[in-house]
C-alpha cells in the first residue's frame, strides 16, 4: 500500500513540470499585451513610451527564457509574484477567491451526492418502471441544462416571485461574506449557485450510479446472495453499492476538481468572486503571472484529487490495494 | 505622436471665457437627508488605486471619492462642457495671465488628508510633478496631456503657479481630468511613487474602509471633509460586477442603488417596467463616439473613393432611430461632441458624405464610386471588439449598411486583447471598429484622433493638409474662427478623404433607484464621481 502511495506521489512531479512548460509557452502565443490593454483599452490616448515603461516594469521585455526561469523558480519557492493587472501579490489574489471556490465546490458536491446516490440506486433497483423513467428524465435534464442558464433562471425567478409575493424583489447578495462572519448571508448567496451546479453534477453522478449498480446487480455473487435468501436491502447496501461506487467516486473527484476552477460562467452569473472568474479575467487581461499561477494551482488540485481518488480505489477494491 | 501633442499644446481655449467661468455650487432645493450607505455596481475590474497611472473608469468610480482634485467639472452642471469650478483651490478657476501662460491657484486652507496631515500648495506641486514630470521608471498615463507645462511652483504654502511654455486651451480641461487626484507630498517623499498603487490617503469626502480585490471597495464618511455638511452619506460600497445582467439585477433586487456608467435602453425599460417610480432615469449625450477606422495601407482602402463609399453607405439618421432602441448610441454627429459650441449643426452635417437624409442617393453614389475605383464587389473583413454594448450591435449594423452597397463584409469579433493587437500593432485589418472616449470635453484635444500623426489613430495615413488645418485650429483665438476651421477639418477628415467613419455618438442612460438623490448625469462616465453631493431619501 505504501509503495502504491509513493508511486502515485512521484507521478505528480512530471505532470506538474509538463503543465508548467505548456502553460508558460502557450500563454505567450495568445495575441495581446497587458500594458496595451491597461493603457489603451479605454480608448484614451496611450503614450507608447508609457506602454514601453509598463512592459519593462513587468519584466515583459526580458528574454523569454529569463521569464520562464523566473516563473519556475517562483513556483518552486512558492513565490508566485504579483498580478500584472492589479499589482497585488498573486497569493493574496488567489487566497481571497480560494475560500469561496472551495466552499462552492463542497456545497455543490454535497448537493450532488445527496441527490445522485439515492436516485441512482432507486433508478437501478426499479429499472424500467415509471420511477426509473422519472429519475432518468430528471438526470437528462440536468445534463442538458447548462448550470449558468439554470443560475440565470434562479435569479430571475427569485426576483419575479418575491416581487409578486411580497412586493419587493429579492435576489441573492452579490458580494461574498465569509461563513465565519455571517453564516446566514453566506448561505443566502452560495446556496443558489451550489444548487445550480450541483444539479448538473448530480445528473452525471446519478446516471453513473445507476449504470454501475445495474452492472453489479447482474454479477454472479449477487445472484448467489439472493439464492442464499439475503434481504434485498442488505444485498444492495452491503454487497452491490460499495462495489458499484468506483466509477461514481471517479466522477465525483473529477467534478470537484473542475468546480474549483471551472465555474467560469456560473460565477459570473452570480457575481461570485471565485477562481473561475479570476481565471477568465486574467486570460482576457493577458495577465501572464496570474494565469500561470492559476493554471498551476488547478493542475495541482486535479493531480491531488486524482491522488485521493486513487486512494479511494485502493480502499474500495482490495485487488488494487494488494496488486 | 510627440508632434501631435506639441500641436495640441498650442491650442487656445475653446470659448475661453465660458470655459474658465466658475459657477458656484447650487444649493439643494429640498431637505437633504443624511446617513446611509450607497451601494453601487461597477462594470469593470480594478487595476491599481494609483489613478495617475491608470485609464479605466473602473478605478475612478471606487477611488475618486477618497480624493480631491485641484479643479473639477461643476457637479451641479456636469452637462456643460465648459463649466469648471475649484475643488482644492479657492475662488474661481484662474483665467491665466501673461498671455495665458501663467495660472495661479490659491489653495484652500484647513484641508486635511485622511491621516491628519494638513494640505498645502506643496502637495499640489508634488502631485503634478508626479503626473507631468515623473521619474524615469514611474508611469504616468496623462503626462502627455501637459506638454505645455513648463514649471509648477509654490511661492508660498497656499499658492500654486503653473507656468506654461505656450498658451494652451487644453490646459484647464486637462487639470480638471478626474484622474488627477491630489496626493500628500509627505506620502510621496516617505513611501515613494509605488505606495499609492495599494494605499489610499486623500482629502476626499470618504475614507477608505476596505478593498477586497475582485469584490468591492468601501469607504466611510470623512468627518473632516473640507466642505462643511458634506458628505451626506455615512459611507459607500462599490461592488465590482463586470456582467451587465448582474448590475441590472442588482438594481432591481436593490443589492445596489445605481450604476454610473450606463445601461442600454432595453435595460432601462425593463427596470422601469418592473419597478415603476422606484426607478429614476437620467439621460445624456456621451463623450464617446464609435468610429470605423480604415486601414489606408491596405488596398483598395488607400483610394479615397473607396473610403468615401464606405461612409456614404451608412444611413446614420435611420441608424440613430433604430439603434437607439437597443444600444447605447443615439446622436448623429461629426468629429465634435454634439451640442458643443464647436459641433456641426444638422444643416452643416447633412452636407457631409454619409449624413444626407436621402440615403438612396448616398448609396447610389457609393456604388458609383466603388465601380469607378474598380472594386464594385468589394470584400471587407470588419474587425470588432467582443463587447456587446455598443460595439457588436453597431458592428452588425455597419455590416448591413455595407451590404446595401454591394460590399461583402464579414465581421470578425475578437476579445479585447486580440482586438488591440490587430488594431494597434499588427495593422492586419481592413476596417475596424474604433472609438474615441474622453472624460472632460475638450474638442480641440479630442479631434486629434482624426490626425494620421496622432498616437491613437490606427488608420496609417499621412494627410498634411489636414495637419495644416489643425495647426491653424489649435491657435485660432476666437470661437468663430475655431468653428470655421473645425468645419474645414471635419469635412476633410470624415467626408472628402473619409479617413475614418463616424458612426453614432454614445448615449448615456442611468437608471437607478429613486431614493438616490443629488447626483446629476454627466456626459462622461468618468465625471461627477466624488459622491459628496449624493444623499439617500430613505
Amino acid at each position: 500500500m505504501y509503495k502504491y502511495i509513493a508511486k502515485r506521489l512521484l507521478l505528480m512531479i512530471p505532470t506538474l513540470i509538463g503543465a508548467a512548460i505548456l502553460v508558460f509557452f502557450l500563454l505567450r502565443l495568445i495575441p495581446g499585451d497587458v500594458c496595451e490593454l491597461r493603457l489603451a483599452g479605454t480608448g484614451l490616448y496611450a503614450d507608447p513610451e508609457q506602454i514601453k515603461l509598463c512592459r519593462e516594469n513587468l519584466g515583459l521585455n526580458d528574454h523569454i527564457l529569463v521569464q520562464f526561469a523566473t516563473f519556475v523558480i517562483g513556483f518552486v519557492t512558492f513565490d508566485l509574484g504579483d498580478s500584472m493587472w492589479t499589482g497585488n501579490p498573486i497569493t493574496h489574489e488567489i487566497g481571497l477567491r480560494f475560500q469561496l471556490s472551495l466552499q462552492i465546490a463542497f456545497m455543490a458536491t454535497f448537493v450532488a451526492v445527496i441527490i445522485s446516490i439515492p436516485l441512482g440506486v432507486i433508478s437501478a433497483v426499479k429499472q424500467d418502471t415509471w420511477i426509473d423513467y422519472v429519475v432518468r428524465s430528471f438526470s437528462i435534464f440536468g445534463i442538458a441544462i447548462p448550470s449558468f442558464w439554470l443560475g440565470i433562471m434562479i435569479i430571475l425567478g427569485l426576483l419575479i416571485v418575491t416581487q409578486a409575493w411580497t412586493g419587493v424583489p429579492w435576489m441573492p447578495p452579490i458580494e461574498y461574506v465569509s461563513p465565519f462572519e455571517d453564516l446566514g448571508a453566506n448561505m443566502s448567496q452560495l446556496i443558489w449557485p451550489a444548487v445550480a451546479t450541483g444539479y448538473r453534477y448530480s445528473a452525471v453522478a446519478t446516471r453513473m450510479t445507476r449504470s454501475a449498480l445495474l452492472e453489479v446487480l447482474r454479477e454472479d455473487y449477487i445472484r448467489t446472495a439472493r439464492a442464499k435468501g439475503l434481504l434485498e436491502k442488505i444485498i444492495i447496501n452491503r454487497h452491490a453499492l460499495k462495489n458499484s461506487l468506483l466509477p461514481v467516486v471517479t466522477i465525483i473527484g473529477i467534478e470537484f476538481a473542475f468546480l474549483m476552477g471551472g465555474l467560469v460562467v456560473t460565477e459570473q452569473v452570480f457575481n461570485l468572486n471565485g477562481l473561475g472568474k479570476l481565471f477568465v479575467e486574467s486570460v482576457l487581461q493577458n495577465d501572464y503571472n496570474l494565469t500561470q499561477a492559476l493554471v498551476m494551482i488547478v493542475v495541482a488540485i486535479f493531480v491531488f484529487t486524482n491522488f485521493i481518488v486513487d486512494l479511494f480505489y485502493a480502499w474500495l477494491d482490495p485487488r488494487i490495494r494488494y496488486s | 505622436m510627440r508632434k501631435i501633442y506639441s500641436k495640441l499644446a498650442l491650442s487656445l481655449v475653446v470659448g475661453g471665457g465660458l470655459a474658465l467661468g466658475a459657477v458656484g455650487t447650487a444649493s439643494t432645493a429640498h431637505a437633504v437627508k443624511t446617513g446611509g450607505t450607497l451601494n453601487f455596481v461597477v462594470g469593470s475590474t480594478i487595476t491599481t488605486s494609483d489613478l495617475h497611472r491608470e485609464t479605466t473608469f473602473g478605478v475612478v468610480h471606487p477611488f475618486r471619492p477618497f480624493y480631491s482634485l485641484l479643479i473639477k467639472v461643476n457637479p451641479e452642471n456636469p452637462s456643460s462642457p465648459t463649466d469648471f469650478i475649484c475643488d482644492l483651490c479657492e475662488g474661481s478657476v484662474p483665467k491665466g495671465t501673461d498671455g495665458f501662460k501663467n495660472y495661479t491657484f490659491t489653495i484652500r486652507k484647513g484641508v486635511k488628508f485622511h491621516d491628519g496631515t494638513p494640505l498645502t500648495a506643496h502637495d499640489i506641486v508634488a502631485t503634478y510633478n508626479k503626473i507631468i514630470f515623473p521619474p524615469k521608471d514611474v508611469p504616468s498615463a496623462r503626462k502627455s496631456f501637459f506638454k505645455m507645462v513648463d514649471t509648477i511652483t509654490a511661492p508660498d504654502d497656499f499658492t500654486v503657479v503653473f507656468k506654461l511654455k505656450f498658451p494652451s486651451g487644453s490646459f484647464i480641461p486637462a487639470v480638471a481630468t478626474p484622474f488627477n487626484i491630489i496626493y500628500s507630498k509627505k506620502d510621496l517623499d516617505t513611501y515613494g511613487y509605488e505606495w499609492h498603487t495599494k494605499n489610499i490617503n486623500g482629502t476626499g469626502a470618504f475614507k477608505l474602509a476596505e478593498i477586497q480585490p475582485g469584490s468591492h471597495v468601501s469607504g466611510v464618511k470623512n468627518p473632516d471633509y473640507f466642505v462643511k455638511g458634506r458628505p451626506y452619506l455615512d459611507g459607500f460600497k462599490s461592488i465590482i460586477a463586470p456582467k451587465m445582467a448582474v448590475r441590472l439585477n442588482a438594481i432591481r433586487g436593490d443589492r445596489a442603488a445605481i450604476e454610473f456608467r450606463g445601461f442600454p435602453p432595453k435595460a432601462r425599460d425593463d427596470l422601469v417596467a418592473a419597478l415603476g417610480d422606484k426607478i429614476t432615469v437620467q439621460e445624456s449625450d456621451w463623450n464617446c463616439v464609435l468610429l470605423n477606422t480604415i486601414n489606408h495601407k491596405k488596398k483598395p482602402f488607400d483610394d479615397a473613393r473607396v473610403r468615401r463609399a464606405l461612409t456614404l453607405a451608412m444611413d446614420r439618421w435611420a441608424g440613430s432611430k433604430y439603434l437607439s432602441k437597443i444600444a447605447i448610441v443615439k446622436t448623429v454627429g461629426g468629429v465634435v461632441f454634439p451640442n458643443h459650441p464647436l459641433a456641426a449643426t444638422k444643416a452643416e452635417l447633412v452636407k457631409l458624405a454619409g449624413y444626407s437624409e436621402d440615403i438612396k442617393a448616398s448609396q447610389t453614389e457609393a456604388m458609383r464610386l466603388l465601380k469607378e475605383a474598380g472594386v464594385p464587389n468589394l470584400k471587407i473583413d470588419f474587425l470588432n471588439r467582443g463587447v456587446d454594448q455598443p460595439y457588436k450591435v453597431v458592428g452588425t449594423w455597419a455590416i448591413d449598411q455595407y451590404k446595401k452597397i454591394g460590399v461583402n463584409a464579414v465581421q470578425k469579433v475578437q476579445p479585447s486583447s486580440v482586438f488591440y493587437d490587430s488594431l494597434r500593432k499588427k495593422h492586419d485589418f481592413d476596417v475596424s471598429a474604433d472609438f474615441n472616449c474622453q472624460s472632460v470635453i475638450n474638442p480641440i484635444a479630442d479631434v486629434t484622433k482624426f490626425l494620421g500623426s496622432s498616437g491613437n489613430n490606427y488608420g496609417q495615413y499621412e494627410d498634411q493638409p489636414l495637419e495644416d488645418i489643425y495647426n491653424k485650429l489649435a491657435v485660432a483665438a476666437t470661437e468663430k474662427e475655431q468653428r470655421v476651421l473645425m468645419r474645414e477639418y471635419e469635412t476633410r477628415a470624415i467626408s472628402d478623404q473619409a479617413h475614418l467613419g463616424v458612426t453614432l455618438w454614445w448615449y448615456k442612460i442611468n437608471a437607478y433607484r429613486s431614493y438616490v438623490k443629488g447626483w446629476k448625469i454627466a456626459p462622461s462616465h468618468y465625471l461627477n464621481q466624488a459622491l459628496d453631493n449624493i444623499w439617500l431619501d430613505q
